[in-house]
């Protein structure tokens, strides 16, 4: 037997891209919590030591002859609210179906993700630190080259986004915002990153 | 007013696919239910391997004087017996039902995100098959192949990953692919679990995976941060006991609390505590997040006590009453309505006690005072949240086998099953509290004297073991025997209350032909005639 229920026309799916972006965005945050947290509960552990000159006791933790080229850092750790604001534009461009100026933020937001990738190795070489030389560095390879790999995977949402838009596939706005909403969450999580490994080192 | 009716019978005189041909269409099939029953079939094999490998390791532990494996053999062999309950059953094993349930459910045509759910089973997999590899290779926690243990990290980094993929599908899918007229207040209650227990692993296997990065890293490389093969074992520890497996337990937990108004044949009257209780459950991915286990510590002056019992209550106490609230609320509405022994609740029933008494476990167990950290106790309690769950789960496939798989399993075949099950979790499990008291280590045999009564509570808990493999290989036999009986079953068998009972047996690749407006939480109970509805 089957039941008669009450019949309606199929419903707009409520959101899904957006939705699942924003679920991943706390699963991703979640990653990086969790991994900055490991990185202050290794630093806190770290032994202390006398300082080169006996004047105080510092943490054994960030090796003396590392220097973090803090220009390099603060670069990328600007340019990621560069891309925020490239995908807000995008998002506004979209809500007054404006196809080239849409087409146009997305793909300068990609390309903002490859300058924020090339700061990120920008600050690799000029540290000059190799991933074997002790914990410092293989964890900072690891921290760094995780948040790395999260924003490749927003140049290629950003890459994606770009093509459906000049594709013509441009009307779905819920795209757009949640490429948005992916570059925002990045954008919290570095700022988290930025200051732990950057500034508190 | 439309019935629903979409029976996809096959057009006459076509022909059956080859094998092949078959075997393609399921490995490469977007359709929720063939992703969701090859998650399924795949964990319950693990959940019997793992209880061989239970076997074995308690037989080890049965007398100090003999010894089946060598001395490098045990602690691999512990390893893949935690990642098989844990990452191998316990989880795949509640996602992948979810995965085939919660979309017809909630009244959607397919799973939101169809090749990101079957990503996430291929990766968890894949993952998997790399995790029993490296440990059969000595490359496990502390294993001798360093090669081997950085396959071992990759692997549970891919099958974390897997399910978290698989869960987001999930959430998604009840967040956003709901029926007209279906709020949340209106959603089913194991699409509810489905929904918490997802985003509470989404929330929490990121943090496993990220442990997995520092420990792949610096293996690899350096081996100077994390102390290389020895120390795997410590830092993944977190994510295979408890409260980890409480996010799990959360959608074993919303099985019942689904099943339990059928099996009264009536409404839930107090379905809004129910919803809490499920919810309560997941409360465990906060402690999850913090990588540890909270100890009540009475040592210190008050404040300290207080101190340390606040996070202890909120990451062990609160999915504890978690599952208080949904059992007292299914025995409410049992007692509102008029119940049937059915095997699904049965199973599902006594599922859930034995996850609640685990829970109950892992609450003494991190009570400083007791002593019992690190011990065999903590085994027990791991034992009998993921077998309670995993009967839950049985009780689940047993309850919508019709709209998997088209077919009924006799009550007297699976009915007796539920209680092989309850004395396999029971044997497996409570031994074990017994040795944790007498300083049985846990995830280690050396260091222990097993002769006296220690050799009697392992000999017991191996016995324990093989009846849970056992019960679980006769559940599976059942429902594979009925498949192939092709006895189908009626689309409504249990006098169902929620939208999957709307649509016929076997459920169609779409689901739904119509999208109905949904007006409560029970639809299709509002809409059968007064006179079928019992209470």
């Amino acid at each position: 037997m089957t039941i008669a229920l009450p019949q309606r026309g199929a419903p707009a799916p409520r959101r899904q891209v957006f939705v699942a972006t924003a679920i991943i965005g706390a699963g991703i945050s979640m990653l990086m919590a969790g991994m900055l947290a490991m990185w202050m509960k290794f630093r806190a552990a770290a032994p202390v030591r006398e300082s080169s000159d006996g004047f105080y006791m510092i943490k054994d933790w960030l090796p003396e002859s590392i220097k973090i080229p803090e220009v390099a850092a603060n670069t990328m750790f600007v340019t990621f609210f560069v891309a925020c604001i490239m995908a807000q534009w995008a998002v506004y461009s979209a809500r007054r179906d404006d196809a080239r100026h849409r087409s146009m933020a997305l793909g300068i937001t990609a390309a903002v993700g490859i300058a924020i990738v090339n700061a990120q190795i920008a600050v690799w070489s000029q540290m000059g630190i190799g991933v074997r030389d002790g914990a410092y560095q293989s964890m900072f390879y690891a921290i760094t080259g995780t948040m790395l790999v999260l924003v490749a995977i927003g140049i290629a949402f950003s890459a994606a986004a770009f093509f459906r838009s000049v594709g013509g596939r441009g009307d779905d706005m819920q795209v757009v915002s949640a490429h948005a909403l992916y570059w925002y969450v990045l954008t919290g999580i570095n700022m988290a990153l930025w200051f732990l490994v950057y500034v508190q080192k | 007013m439309t019935t629903i009716d979409t029976h996809a019978g096959a057009p006459a005189g076509s022909a059956r696919p080859g094998l092949v041909a078959a075997v393609a269409n399921w490995l490469t099939s977007s359709d929720h239910k063939k992703i969701g029953r090859l998650m399924v079939g795949e964990s319950i094999v693990a959940a019997v391997a793992a209880a061989v490998i239970g076997t074995l390791v308690a037989l080890e532990r049965v007398s100090s004087g003999y010894s089946i494996f060598d001395g490098d053999a045990t602690p691999q062999l512990l390893a893949l017996f935690r990642y098989l309950l844990v990452f191998g059953a316990l989880a795949p094993l509640m996602i992948g039902l979810a995965v085939a349930v919660v979309p017809m459910q909630v009244g959607s045509r397919a799973i939101a995100f169809p090749r990101l759910a079957q990503f996430g089973f291929w990766a968890w997999d894949l993952g998997s098959v790399m995790v029993i590899i490296s440990i059969a290779g000595n490359g496990g926690p502390g294993g001798g192949n360093s090669d081997l243990v950085d396959m071992y990290l990759l692997g549970v980094a891919l099958a974390a990953a897997g399910l978290a993929a698989a869960a987001t599908s999930v959430a998604t899918t009840v967040l956003t692919s709901r029926a007209p007229g279906m709020g949340t207040d209106d959603v089913p209650a194991f699409s509810w679990g489905a929904l918490v227990g997802s985003i509470a692993a989404v929330l929490t296997l990121p943090v496993a995976v990220g442990t997995v990065v520092y420990l792949y890293i610096d293996h690899t490389y350096a081996r100077v941060a994390f102390g290389g093969n020895k120390a795997v074992a410590d830092h993944l520890h977190f994510s295979m006991t408890q409260p980890a497996t409480f996010v799990f337990a959360a959608i074993a937990v919303a099985v019942l609390a689904d099943i339990a108004p059928v099996t009264a044949r009536t409404r839930q009257p107090l379905r809004a505590p129910m919803l809490a209780g499920v919810g309560l459950v997941a409360a465990g991915a906060l402690g999850a997040v913090t990588q540890s286990q909270h100890m009540l510590s009475t040592d210190g002056s008050t404040g300290d006590t207080v101190r340390s019992a606040i996070p202890y209550l909120l990451f062990n106490g609160l999915p504890v009453l978690g599952v208080l609230v949904a059992l007292a609320t299914s025995l409410f509405v049992l007692k509102a309505g008029k119940p049937r022994v059915t095997s699904p609740f049965a199973f599902s029933f006594l599922g859930t006690g034995m996850v609640f008494v685990g829970m109950l476990g892992g609450m003494v167990q991190n009570i400083e005072a007791a002593g019992l950290s690190g011990t065999a106790f903590e085994e027990g309690a791991t034992t009998y949240v993921v077998y309670g769950a995993a009967m839950a789960l049985v009780g689940g496939l047993l309850h919508w086998a019709p709209k998997l798989w088209g077919v009924t399993v006799a009550e007297k075949k699976s009915l007796p099953l539920a209680g092989l099950a309850l004395l396999g979790t029971v044997l497996s499990s409570f031994p074990n509290y017994i040795a944790g008291f007498a300083d049985q280590p846990a995830g280690a045999v050396d260091g222990f004297s097993y002769d006296g009564p220690a050799g009697l509570w392992n000999g017991l808990t191996a016995a324990g073991h093989v009846l849970v493999a056992l019960a679980l290989l006769a559940a599976a036999g059942a429902l594979i025997s009925a498949v192939r009986s092709g006895q189908r079953a009626s689309d409504d068998p249990w006098d169902g209350h929620t939208l999957e009972w709307a649509i016929p047996s076997p459920a169609p690749h779409d689901n739904f032909s119509e999208l109905a407006t949904v007006m409560s939480a029970e639809p299709v109970l509002d809409a059968k005639p007064k006179s079928e509805v019992s209470a």
